[in-house]
């Protein structure tokens, strides 16, 4: 599977793609973790299970480029450079969090890394990206915008604006949609009449493709062509990417649950996408189990680390932190 | 703060409107406009005539019709380091927008830890008159103001608006700055060149005694021919037009009311939840000692904006209103 594809793309880009999946699945088990131990306050939104998506879209990014994200941003801002120390802290609520506390889960962002924000509002990131691509192609600097977004996105009307606009507009925009199957906690297919949200691109005016969401390598060869197509002036693409949360919409409960089976969830598991990209890898003589997992024990140290750091870290002074960073003062 | 007044030029407040955009675009390159209708054809109140003709599509974008995405074109590019300027044609689709402004272009920068800088300009046409009925006619204002993070200016006068306008636009928040539809034909002087006006800071209009009105918008003019009334009737009033209502110069309100010791507060939205609500709050809070009659306010009835020209005309408040208003707070009224 996808070896004739592999054998196009360098022993790094698979070691990143690798790489990103891998700190994001291990950030997000570790919140998990925090947050049924009530050491992250909140909600949680985790991307477990969608890992492929936003690495194989990030590694077909450049650092410049720029990103939108879900509520669902944990796994995107990662994906896009995110750091865990500063992540973990936001979680937590402390005054070293990527948004000093003030946003935490749902709304991490780093603009530095071109990252737009996680979102609470379904939908709402999207004309956002939109906004940061009509910029690039105004200033002309070939950089290139990617929106993600949910299939629950695809139903509100910001969606729909946003993708007729960018396309009218013709702008260096790639539609990322993680189709999970679920809006929330109801199945896509009692709120659509659809299978495929790619066959909505061609509405707008846009190609649209569908690929393997658990195929890390799939999704980029795809972002590949889409993010080329954009920076060469030749207008926004669709990639709707197959894939599924492992976990609930929130929390860190994912079986046993009423709205979907826990066959259903364990055929997606055995399609997990850090499991098969390691099986390919290990089967192509690219990585083996062992660097496999030297790199995860690399990185759940670096976890582990940011915990101690987060924990660590100061609170936001309410006497202090609550008016600032409501507005710009002039300067 | 103002170019030299060689000269007193009289234009039209949609001219000052118009001229401004030009001036702005010309200066900053990272300034565009986008909005419905505002590119080729100018705009439909013709606001932005000939824009498009000497900056070009680039510059001077017209959209399809989507407020929310209009507004996200606006944040996006804002966020990413431009100037944008968008337009929402009617201020009544400001509700069509409401999550884009309120949920992201205003609290982006607080959610963010402080990173993002979203020097946005939503501009937009309120108030009634034009026998636009419900919903091409609101001042929908106190829709705005309860968000923090939002700025939000009504100017009464060309003067006024041209500083006003490049203030918004220089401002590195996101703002919204409302045209008055009914006055767009309104004359007055403008100099030639871009100032400003600094965003937060009221106008005294009139000075005087007896009481105080704070107007806003199209009111304060119709507070003027008020005053002029009741100064036949020994009156003497003082006028305040805030010009900027988030931020609220409340300090001016207060100095008024400590010197008059009577406020009426006059607004073309409905008095229910209205912004003199919240000015009314704040001067008992501030200077409840020295008041002699309770706060005042003039303002629409409890209803959608109507249609008739019989029901509009009585519906917006007027110099008569005024009037009456602030014979009440001076026990006047017989």
């Amino acid at each position: 599977m996808a070896t004739k594809e592999q054998t196009k793309i360098s022993k790094d880009v698979l070691f990143d793609l690798h790489r990103r999946m891998v700190r994001i699945r291990l950030l997000e088990e570790a919140a998990g973790q925090l947050a049924s131990e009530a050491r992250i306050p909140g909600f949680i939104h985790l991307y477990v299970g969608e890992e492929a998506v936003a690495s194989g879209g990030c590694v077909a990014l450049k650092d410049e480029d720029q990103i939108s994200s879900t509520h669902r941003g944990h796994g995107h801002l990662v994906a896009k450079g995110g750091e865990f120390k500063p992540m973990m802290a936001e979680f937590m609520g402390k005054a070293t969090g990527y948004c000093k506390g003030k946003g935490g889960s749902m709304h991490i962002s780093d603009l530095d890394l071109g990252m737009l924000g996680a979102n609470g509002i379904v939908g709402a990131g999207v004309p956002i990206a939109v906004g940061a691509a009509f910029a690039n192609k105004y200033k002309n600097n070939g950089l290139v915008t990617m929106a993600f977004f949910g299939d629950g996105s695809t139903n509100i009307g910001a969606f729909h604006e946003a993708a007729n606009m960018a396309c009218a507009l013709h702008l260096p925009i790639v539609f990322m949609c993680e189709n999970n199957e679920y809006a929330e906690y109801t199945p896509r297919d009692r709120v659509m009449a659809i299978t495929d949200v790619a066959d909505r691109a061609a509405a707008y005016g846009m190609p649209g493709v569908i690929v393997d969401g658990m195929d890390v390598v799939a999704v980029y060869e795809a972002a590949r062509v889409a993010v080329a197509r954009a920076r060469n002036g030749e207008g926004p693409s669709m990639i709707e990417c197959k894939t599924y949360r492992f976990y609930d919409h929130a929390g860190v409960s994912g079986l046993g649950r009423t709205y979907r089976s826990d066959e259903e969830v364990q055929e997606w598991m055995d399609r997990d996408p850090i499991k098969l990209f390691e099986a390919q890898l290990a089967k192509a003589k690219v990585m083996s189990e062992d660097e496999a997992s030297e790199i995860h024990a690399e990185i759940q140290a670096e976890i582990d680390e940011a915990i101690e750091f987060a924990e660590n870290s100061p609170l936001p002074d309410p006497e202090v932190d609550m008016l600032t960073d409501v507005y710009t003062e002039a300067s | 703060m103002t170019a030299t007044e060689t000269e007193q030029r009289i234009i039209r407040y949609n001219d000052a409107f118009n001229e401004t955009l030009a001036e702005l675009l010309r200066e900053d390159p990272d300034i565009f406009i986008a909005g419905e209708d505002v590119g080729r054809y100018g705009g439909v109140f013709q606001s932005f005539a000939g824009l498009n003709a000497e900056f070009g599509d680039e510059r001077v974008v017209d959209t399809p019709i989507a407020e929310q995405a209009i507004i996200g074109l606006g944040i996006g590019a804002a966020a990413v380091g431009l100037r944008p300027i968008v337009d929402l044609m009617f201020m009544d689709f400001v509700m069509v927008s409401m999550d884009q402004i309120a949920n992201q272009a205003a609290k982006m920068k607080y959610m963010f830890g402080g990173k993002a800088k979203l020097p946005l300009t939503i501009t937009t046409t309120g108030g009634a008159g034009l026998g636009a009925a419900a919903q091409h006619s609101q001042s929908l204002e106190a829709w705005l103001i309860h968000v923090p993070g939002l700025k939000v200016v009504y100017p009464s006068n060309p003067y006024d608006l041209k500083g006003l306008l490049v203030s918004c636009v220089r401002d590195d928040n996101p703002t919204i700055f409302t045209l008055h539809k009914a006055m767009l034909g309104s004359k007055g002087h403008v100099p030639e060149g871009l100032y400003e006006i600094p965003l937060g800071q009221a106008k005294i209009v009139r000075e005087g005694s007896d009481a105080t009105i704070v107007a806003i918008g199209k009111m304060v003019s119709e507070a003027e021919k008020a005053a002029a009334t009741l100064a036949e009737e020994g009156i003497d009033v003082e006028i305040i037009d805030p010009r900027t209502l988030l931020p609220f110069d409340m300090d001016t309100v207060i100095q008024s009311a400590k010197k008059t010791n009577r406020i009426v507060i006059v607004h073309e939205a409905v008095k229910n939840g209205g912004i003199g609500a919240e000015i009314s709050a704040q001067i008992q809070e501030q200077a409840f000692d020295y008041l002699d009659a309770p706060v005042t306010r003039v303002a629409a009835p409890f209803a959608p904006v109507p249609f008739s020209p019989a029901l509009e005309k009585s519906y917006v408040p007027d110099a008569e209103s005024i009037a009456k208003g602030v014979r009440d707070v001076l026990h006047r009224n017989s």
